[in-house]
């Protein structure tokens, strides 16, 4: 549009609407709230944690801020890797399952389940883990270190609580089970008609079709469905601080009672007592915990982007 | 290669929805048969049951048989899996798979069931199924690139080619060119043409003129109105169908005379 013929007859100049501009104001202002909150959130977190990178650095018998966050943040990526390996592949299972496998009412029944399993808070599945499943578990763990200890994964004397990473990982699959199901589900089903019946009229049996349509055009669903598990997995507080005793431990052995904590359940655990330098040191931690979920997000995104199929194509 | 197909006394449902009713014909080996009829009459709804497709649609199902040179494709323990690689099908919209490669679109029927083929064998066919589709001098240089670059109806020949890459004794399209243009669509025609000599060939088009040049028999299917099953009107040479044909909705509707 050039601006001579809008000049000239002044009647066909745009006339503000009312309500366009005022929505135009509250979408501006939601848009850039949430920045603005983000921003706030890091400025706390940055300025809250200087104190813990000074010289006289004590907490729990550790002498810098690195030695004490090395391990929790340790633990919190070797929890949520374990929960990860654990239900992804069940997650897209039970979604294959509603999908393409099961009768119609059955598929529905599922998926109402899993909604409900989203909707437990998770003091409750702490709770389960801690009191239920770790007793559960418990011989299992003996048994794995008593025939299995050379694998390093089982060595050493195992818990004798079953209150394990192990433990603590199957808590976090659950947890994270529902959102990675019901994002699966959605992706799955709006896999294109057309590329089913392809596979289905060459010969193709339902899990060849599943092969050949659904998981290429699923695959990037998929990742994203993931990585929001996956940030759920890395935040998770409550469940792992009662499974969970801390201690400032690098291991990756999944049976002994000596664990890594992570750093959400440490903060929630200490801060209580906390005082001076470990209150910042806490905090400190926390803005570990948000670079970490950045970094996780943002591979994900290059991983998405790399192949050149998912980066938005049909 | 190539098998004859009868249809006898077929009803198809879709649930208890009755939608073509009291099918029978006898479709000759190495020919073209033309479907033809106003839409909602069930052309693709019957040439889906020669392949069991339309047992994708939950609910449907079909009374009656039809036979692959003797077979009953409906009979007891038939598997449909194996009846598809038997009777290939291509669809209205072009769909070659979107993650893969020319030459892996052309092997994806053959490598399925587990099946294994040497590197030089499948060489060999991809060469020799998209020359059967008319395509090979078209995409020799590429066939590393993913099929959905191609143009529509190359994407359309390249899903012939991936069809008949497992030989299947018949062949059935569902308006295959009715998403392409003039200069495809020709190309197509010409293509029906020379697979007919392998092939038993079925097709469905809505272009009268194309079921004057390609087929050499014709059926007219038409229906009562809403709601009513669709039924095979005519069934004739299409020399016949087309010049003087024995029922008057027949000629109405191959004249143009009709909705
Ligand atoms: N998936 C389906 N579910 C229920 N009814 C269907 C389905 N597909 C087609 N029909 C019905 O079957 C009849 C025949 O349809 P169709 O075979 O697609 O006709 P044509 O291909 O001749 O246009 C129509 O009445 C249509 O509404
Ligand atoms: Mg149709």
């Amino acid at each position: 549009m050039s601006s001579a013929p809008a000049a000239a007859s002044p009647k066909l100049r745009a006339k503000g609407r009312p309500a366009d501009i005022i929505f135009q104001g509250i979408s501006t202002f939601a848009g850039i709230s949430i920045l603005v909150m983000l921003g706030l959130v890091a400025i706390f977190l940055v300025v809250q944690s200087i104190p813990a990178f000074g010289p006289d650095f004590d907490v729990k018998g550790t002498s810098n801020f690195l030695e004490y966050v090395g391990p929790l943040a340790f633990g919190t990526v070797w929890a949520s890797f374990l929960a990860m390996i654990m239900a992804v592949p069940v997650a897209i299972g039970i979604a294959l399952f509603i999908t393409h496998f099961a009768p119609r009412k059955l598929a529905s029944t599922i998926g109402f389940v899993i909604d409900l399993l989203a909707a437990v808070p998770s003091v409750v599945f702490g709770l389960w883990g801690a009191n239920v499943l770790a007793g559960f578990m418990k011989p299992a763990y003996a048994w794995l270190s008593d025939n299995l200890g050379f694998i390093p994964l089982f060595a050493g004397t195992a818990s004798g609580t079953g209150r394990t990473i192990l433990t603590a990982s199957i808590v976090l699959a659950v947890m994270v089970l529902p959102i990675i199901t019901a994002l699966s589900r959605e992706v799955f089903l709006q896999t294109p008609r057309l590329h089913e019946e392809a596979s289905l009229a060459l010969g193709a049996t339902r899990w060849e079709m599943i092969k050949m349509a659904v998981l290429p055009f699923g695959a990037s669903g998929i990742v994203s469905a993931s990585i929001l598990g996956l940030g759920r997995a890395l935040g998770e507080t409550m469940a792992i601080a009662m499974v969970l005793s801390p201690s400032l431990v690098v291991s990756f052995i999944l049976t002994s009672g000596t664990n890594p904590s992570t750093i959400a359940s440490n903060i929630a655990l200490s801060f209580p007592e906390a005082h001076g330098n470990e209150v910042s040191a806490l905090i400190a931690t926390g803005l570990v915990l948000f670079i970490i979920t950045i970094l996780v997000n943002g591979l994900a995104r290059w991983l998405l982007g790399r192949n050149p199929r998912t980066g938005g194509a049909k | 290669m190539s098998k004859r197909i009868e249809a006898k006394d077929l009803n198809v449902y879709y649930g208890d929805f009755l939608a073509v009713e009291g099918v029978t014909m006898n479709i000759e080996p190495r020919s073209v048969t033309a479907l033809i009829g106003p839409s909602g009459c069930g052309k693709s709804t019957f040439i889906r049951t020669l392949n069991r497709m339309h047992e994708v649609i939950p609910g449907a199902h079909v009374k009656g048989q039809v036979l692959l040179d003797g077979d009953n494709l409906y009979g007891d323990g038939v598997d449909p899996v194996l009846v598809r690689r038997q009777v290939g099908m291509v669809f209205q919209r072009p769909n070659p798979f979107p993650t893969m490669s020319i030459r892996d679109n052309v092997l994806a029927g053959v490598k399925l069931n587990n099946r294994r083929i040497a590197k030089s064998d499948a060489e060999a066919l991809v060469e020799k199924s998209l020359r059967g589709a008319n395509l090979w001098n078209e995409v020799k240089d590429r066939l590393e690139l993913p099929g959905s670059g191609l143009s529509g109806g190359q994407q359309q020949r390249l899903c012939i080619a991936r069809a008949i890459a497992v030989s299947p004794e018949v062949l059935l399209m569902d308006e295959p060119c009715s998403a392409l243009d003039p200069i495809s669509t020709l190309a197509i025609e010409d293509l029906i043409g020379e697979l007919k000599q392998e092939y038993t060939i079925v097709i469905v088009t809505h272009n009268m003129q194309q079921a004057s040049r390609v087929s050499d028999s014709t059926a007219f299917f038409n229906i009562a109105g809403t709601g009513k099953p669709g039924k095979l009107i005519e069934y004739d040479e299409t020399t016949k169908m087309f010049s003087n044909p024995n029922e008057k909705s027949t000629e109405d509707y191959v004249s143009g005379r009709f909705g």
